[in-house]
């Protein structure tokens, strides 16, 4: 990993994360009718945080789910290597709940627009708000995000890794140089 | 992770790796099965057909499913006009992939056909069941529904018990079983245990009650009279006094066993009424399964580069 800067560090992420807990409870009035679902791999354990928050913040848990959108991928033709595959787990019925989907990082929006194609197929839900730790700019498709932890304009030579303790050991967030494509 | 092979034409030789990431990744398709939209998008644009030479229901009903579950344009061919009207096999191929198909699931009476059509088609070929070779999907749901049950394939003993002779079921689940570590042992009347199956590292029982004693698992086959089975045993009713498997059987020697049967049942003959609709069965289940790992398979052949 060649590591251009560190954006993010422990402290500054759990300052983040309670920040984004306060703006989805004050944007929804609360946690009553919410379901987080946090986008495997890592956006799966950033929505573990927030619910934490909001159960700290609001003395009530919310709703939550974990989503796998491999199966909804647009890339399959193009990449070289097969996709890993995983399991969804949402157990709550997704019909006119506001759902907070969450992920790490938010860059071409691709991932996103099959995120709400895997949603659409789980129920209609009131509403899909979109929360991410890092938006890193160059959006291919018109999606926006409602809750910002960090805006980082990027070149599109550069990388934003997002560490979390759960799967990386630590909790920070690196800007880094792509690595060169053979 | 990728499979080794761009075709699934038996499980004789797949390696471990392999098995293990199609049962892993049925699991997926499991949780795909509960939705209210039983549909996902992976296999958009794919065209798949399926070449069924032979009868089949549930195997063709349950690939075709499997393919409309992930959004592939699928086309059914049941009967084999072309080829009754003089045509060779070889040509109706050539034809079928002049239409541009991604992928053939393939049924046929003769072993050995989809290992052919290898070498006269671009597209990814799997066996549904080719003679008296193998049914390999049939092999891999079958160990999908054991591990789902009892959490675990290997070190477990597992018996087939019937007409082991006329079946490429049993094959494919001796060949998978033993890849994944556990003991396979057959059972049925002398005359429907082929020669030299002890090769394959097969223990043979002749006494049902025995072979239900000595086992975890049970995965009971049909007795085949269209392949003409009934000259190989004396009477149905014989059969079914000596090698049936009743409630009796199972509450006097082991009352832990697991009862498979790759379908459709014969009820009356190799299993009671009473077995196949009762506690120790997953037969419904292993239906339910077969689409989940059928979707495994297309989607791990159909994404593959």
């Amino acid at each position: 990993m060649d590591i251009k800067a560190k954006i993010i560090d422990e402290e500054g992420l759990n300052r983040t994360l309670t920040r984004l807990a306060h703006e989805i409870l004050e944007k929804n009035k609360g946690s009553k009718n919410l379901v987080l679902i946090g986008m495997r791999t890592r956006g799966e354990f950033i929505a573990e945080r927030i619910k934490q928050k909001i159960t700290e913040i609001d003395k009530s848990e919310p709703n939550y789910g974990v989503l796998d959108i491999t199966l909804y991928r647009d890339d399959f033709r193009t990449r070289l290597k097969q996709p890993e595959i995983s399991v969804t787990n949402i157990t709550i019925d997704l019909n006119d709940r506001d759902i907070i989907l969450i992920d790490d990082v938010l860059y071409t929006g691709r991932t996103v627009r099959a995120a709400l194609d895997a949603l659409m197929d789980l129920g209609r839900p009131n509403s899909i708000q979109l929360c991410v730790l890092i938006d890193r700019g160059h959006r291919e498709l018109p999606i926006k995000a409602d809750f910002i932890g960090k805006n980082i304009p990027t070149s599109i030579n550069e990388e934003v890794r997002v560490k979390i303790k759960e799967t990386d050991g630590e909790d920070s967030v690196y800007l880094v140089n792509a690595p060169t494509k053979n | 992770m990728s499979l080794s092979n761009r075709h699934l034409l038996g499980l004789n030789g797949v390696p471990i790796e392999d098995i293990q990431l199609i049962l892993d990744t049925a699991t997926t398709f499991r949780e795909v099965l509960e939705r209210p939209i039983k549909k996902v998008p992976t296999l958009q644009g794919k065209t798949i057909v399926n070449l069924f030479f032979e009868d089949s229901t549930r195997t063709r009903i349950s690939f075709e499913l499997a393919q409309k579950r992930l959004s592939a344009d699928t086309v059914n061919s049941t009967s084999s006009s072309s080829v009754k009207k003089g045509e060779t096999f070889k040509d109706t191929v050539r034809n079928i992939e002049a239409m541009k198909v991604d992928m053939i699931i393939v049924r046929h009476k003769s072993a050995g056909v989809p290992q052919y059509l290898t070498r006269i088609s671009k597209a990814n070929i799997i066996n549904a069941g080719d003679g008296l070779h193998e049914h390999p999907t049939q092999g891999l749901l079958d160990m999908y529904s054991i591990k789902e049950r009892l959490g675990r394939l290997e070190g477990l003993n597992v018996c087939i018990v019937g007409d082991v002779a006329h079946s490429r079921v049993a094959l494919s689940n001796i060949y998978g079983l033993k890849t994944m570590g556990a003991k396979v042992s057959v059972c049925a009347p002398a005359t429907m245990i082929p020669m030299g199956i002890e090769s394959l590292g097969v223990k043979i029982y002749t006494n049902i009650d025995e072979a239900i004693k000595r086992n975890d698992v049970l995965n009971i086959l049909r007795i085949q009279l269209e392949r003409n089975a009934g000259t190989r045993i004396p009477s149905l009713r014989e059969y079914h006094n000596y090698f049936g498997i009743t409630s009796e059987r199972i509450e006097k020697n082991n009352k832990e066993i697991l009862i498979l049967h790759p379908g459709p049942i014969n009820r009356g003959v190799e299993i009671s009424s009473e077995v196949a609709d009762g506690p120790y069965q997953v037969i419904l289940d292993q239906v339910t399964n077969g689409v989940a790992v059928r979707m495994a398979v297309l989607y791990l052949l159909g994404t593959m580069h």
